[in-house]
């Protein structure tokens, strides 16, 4: 029956008082039933939600509102487990779902099959508000973070063995920092399965202890591929890890749970390789800088002792200086002395020659040199200085100035000159 | 797993701690040149070893429990690539 039909079918309703047709209540409810319930079956309602609780059964009642109308819903157990965000007052839904008229009260309501939120994807949703309650519960909370080691020597990988994020980063680590193990774990990282084969493979590592540091990774895709990493026990298996944990998935645009939990957070798998190599380029140029370090030192060192050697070869010079000095001196003194000692023979020399002179004055021969002769009685050579001394006949000798003359005595005068 | 894993950290402290004690300049000469030396080959081990190209890549799996290794084969992954 179509809408149409439907609005046809009332006016017959309201002319039936005339033929005085009476319906019981349960005539007229049943009646209300067949034709609200095939009339509004499969149908979307937007509304907001109010008054959701969930019972004990595991149905949810609720009610839809716009300003002006109410309706009442329930969404059976069944419906209510497949939604993926959480329900909850104020919401802006649309629901799928049939009218359904239940007799015993007199009420309709809408059975709902089907509800996502109004204006946002229903996963959006459901990111948006387990984001929320896990950032309530301190799960993204910086304080948490772990610092990533200086540089993995042994790589944990978590991700799918044939994708192409384990051969990005095999590549980009072979090229740049090869001295790296890796250690890989294939999982499924989208469908079903694929969250709780990430948070098992996070939970393997854990026990399985031997890394550094662990990669959660995936290649991009749609945000529906991606979802995986935004599941709870993902990011709660994160959060537990004991390890270091890089989260690295999918493209720049998709910030994932896993992305907001991890110790750090890179947009691409190559992102994430990258780091590594870049920590490796980071830790040379520590080595080359601490080897500058050490020239200087070593340098600072040899100079220093280079200096001191200088300050003592200083302190050893001061005395060699004053033994020069001294030395000095002594030459000066040795030249005095030997001046002095000159001038002393040279004075005595003097007075040696006076004195010679003089002796020369009074020597016989310097008379003789005037003229006066001498003469010695021969041949004893005794100097004859009276004529008694002598008599006729002696030999005498006469020294003259120069040469001398032998001479026999003629005659003796004692009483004349 | 024989490889010689002692962290990188350990390394650069001691290398610090070298150049520190090297500047306080309280050693005599052979001291300073015995620790340059350490410096010095503690800094050429520490480069070689980033430079080595020895790395192995292992799948880990885990039957009933218990892990074993197995060895990656980055071959086959080019292989697919093609």
């Amino acid at each position: 029956m179509t809408q149409e039909n439907f609005k046809l079918f009332i006016p017959e309703l309201k002319t039936s008082p005339i033929n005085k047709q009476v319906y019981t209540v349960s005539q007229v409810t049943e009646e209300m039933k067949l034709l609200l319930e095939n009339n509004f079956s499969n149908i979307w309602v937007e509304g907001e939600v109010s008054n959701f609780k969930v019972a004990p059964s595991g149905h949810a009642y609720f009610s839809l509102k716009d300003e002006r109308a109410l309706l009442a819903a329930v969404m059976f157990k069944r419906a209510n487990r497949d939604i993926k965000f959480k329900l909850e007052d104020g919401l802006k839904v649309i629901c799928l779902g049939s009218i359904n008229v239940y007799p015993a009260r007199g009420q309709h309501q809408l059975i709902v099959e089907k509800i996502e939120p109004k204006g946002i994807g229903a996963r959006q949703l459901a990111f948006e508000q387990l984001k929320k309650k896990l950032f309530k519960e301190g799960l993204f909370d910086p304080a948490h973070k772990k610092p990533l080691p200086l540089i993995p020597l042994r790589l944990g990988i978590i991700t799918s063995r044939r994708g192409a994020a384990i051969r990005d980063i095999l590549g980009i680590l072979k090229k740049g920092a090869p001295f790296v193990d890796v250690i890989v774990r294939s999982v499924n990282v989208q469908g079903e399965l694929a969250a709780r084969q990430i948070a098992q493979a996070i939970r393997d590592f854990e026990q399985f202890k031997e890394i550094d540091l662990l990669i959660i990774c995936r290649g991009g895709g749609s945000s529906e591929d991606l979802w995986s990493f935004n599941e709870e026990i993902v990011a709660r298996a994160i959060y537990n890890c004991p390890l270091p944990v890089l989260s690295a998935v999918g493209h720049q645009i998709n910030i994932t749970l896993s992305d907001l939990v991890a110790d750090m957070f890179v947009e691409t798998p190559t992102a994430a390789a990258k780091i590594i190599v870049d920590k490796k380029n980071n830790i040379l140029t520590e080595l080359e800088g601490q080897r500058n370090n050490l020239e200087k030192e070593i340098r600072d060192v040899v100079y220093e002792l280079k200096s001191r050697i200088l300050e003592l070869k200083h302190l050893l010079k001061s005395p060699m200086e004053r033994l020069l000095e001294k030395e000095q001196i002594l030459d000066d003194l040795a030249d005095s002395l030997l001046l002095h000692y000159r001038h002393y023979l040279d004075a005595t020399g003097q007075n040696l020659r006076t004195q010679v002179a003089r002796l020369e004055a009074l020597s016989p021969l310097a008379i003789l040199s005037r003229g006066y002769s001498l003469s010695m009685l021969m041949p004893g050579a005794s100097i004859i200085k009276e004529s008694k001394e002598i008599k006729k006949g002696d030999l005498i000798k006469t020294v003259l100035a120069k040469g001398a003359l032998l001479s026999s005595v003629q005659e003796v005068f004692n009483d004349k000159r | 797993m024989t490889k010689d894993k002692h962290s990188f950290e350990e390394d650069l402290e001691k290398l610090q701690k070298i150049v520190d004690e090297l500047a306080k300049g309280k050693l005599t000469l052979a001291e300073s040149i015995k620790k340059y030396e350490e410096g010095v080959k503690l800094i050429k081990e520490c480069s070689l070893r980033l430079n080595e190209a020895q790395r192995k890549v292992q799948l880990l799996t885990k039957k009933n429990g218990k892990f074993s290794l197995e060895d990656f084969d980055e071959e086959e992954l080019a292989e697919e690539e093609k």
